[in-house]
């Protein structure tokens, strides 16, 4: 398991709301820290691809961990 | 990041309807855009204060429902059916960690998401700007293509 400097569990929660919190814990973060999210909506897994791509955040890591969906967003 | 524009007008006031316009919002902005919401006619109720938004299975047939019984269409008129319907339908959003209403409406005016209520409609059904969102901006047709013209994307819901 990669570093991190934030965790961010949005586990239970559904469609917009790990992707509206994921973007609220990065707001305070700087530039190269890196956030572990953890999610059980499986539509994340495509969302938050589509969320780094649109934001400039860089995803490092997209892993299933068998119901389970951990994220590693480091801050552009 | 991104100086992309959403341009979204929200017509309808039924619980399952005002959901897309808040979700949308609410994510685009997530994304980089700056948002904007026309609220017109029914869509107004979404600007309640006091939010008491219903789901109805009169006239939508495609209403999942429990075990796939539907209600017969006769019995969708009964008094106390909307009240039921609603607070399943809010039940069942509440254990699939569905966002509350007001949560999304509140993530959307923390987000800056512009609201503006349809004058027009305003007066048309003698709401109180004081029953409205204090946040929210009044305006008519004209003020809404200020922003759409402009829009990257424009959504009718």
């Amino acid at each position: 398991m990669a570093d991190f400097d934030q965790e961010l569990d949005a586990s239970g929660l559904n469609c917009p709301l790990p992707i509206l919190r994921a973007k609220k814990s990065l707001a305070p973060m700087e530039a190269g820290q890196v956030l572990h999210i953890i999610s059980t909506d499986p539509g994340s897994v495509k969302d938050f691809e589509a969320f780094c791509k649109q934001t400039g955040n860089e995803l490092l890591e997209s892993k299933d961990e068998g119901g389970k969906f951990l994220f590693l967003i480091k801050k552009s | 990041m991104s100086d992309k524009k959403l341009a979204i007008v929200a017509t309808r006031g039924a619980l399952d309807w005002a959901y897309p316009p808040l979700i949308l919002a609410s994510t685009a902005s997530a994304l980089g855009y700056e948002t904007q919401i026309f609220f017109t006619f029914y869509g107004l109720q979404i600007l309640k204060k006091d939010l008491d938004l219903q789901v109805t299975p009169v006239g939508n047939p495609a209403m999942p429902m429990p075990g796939n019984i539907p209600i017969p269409v006769l019995m969708q008129i009964m008094p106390g059916v909307q009240a039921m319907v609603t607070s399943m339908m809010k039940k069942k959003m509440q254990n699939k960690g569905i966002a509350d209403l007001a949560e999304l409406r509140e993530l959307c005016v923390e987000a800056e998401v512009k609201m503006i209520a349809c004058q027009m409609t305003v007066d048309l059904f003698e709401f109180k700007h004081s029953e409205l969102l204090d946040s929210c901006e009044y305006g008519g047709a004209a003020t809404f293509f200020e922003f759409a013209g402009e829009s990257d994307i424009n959504l009718f819901i």
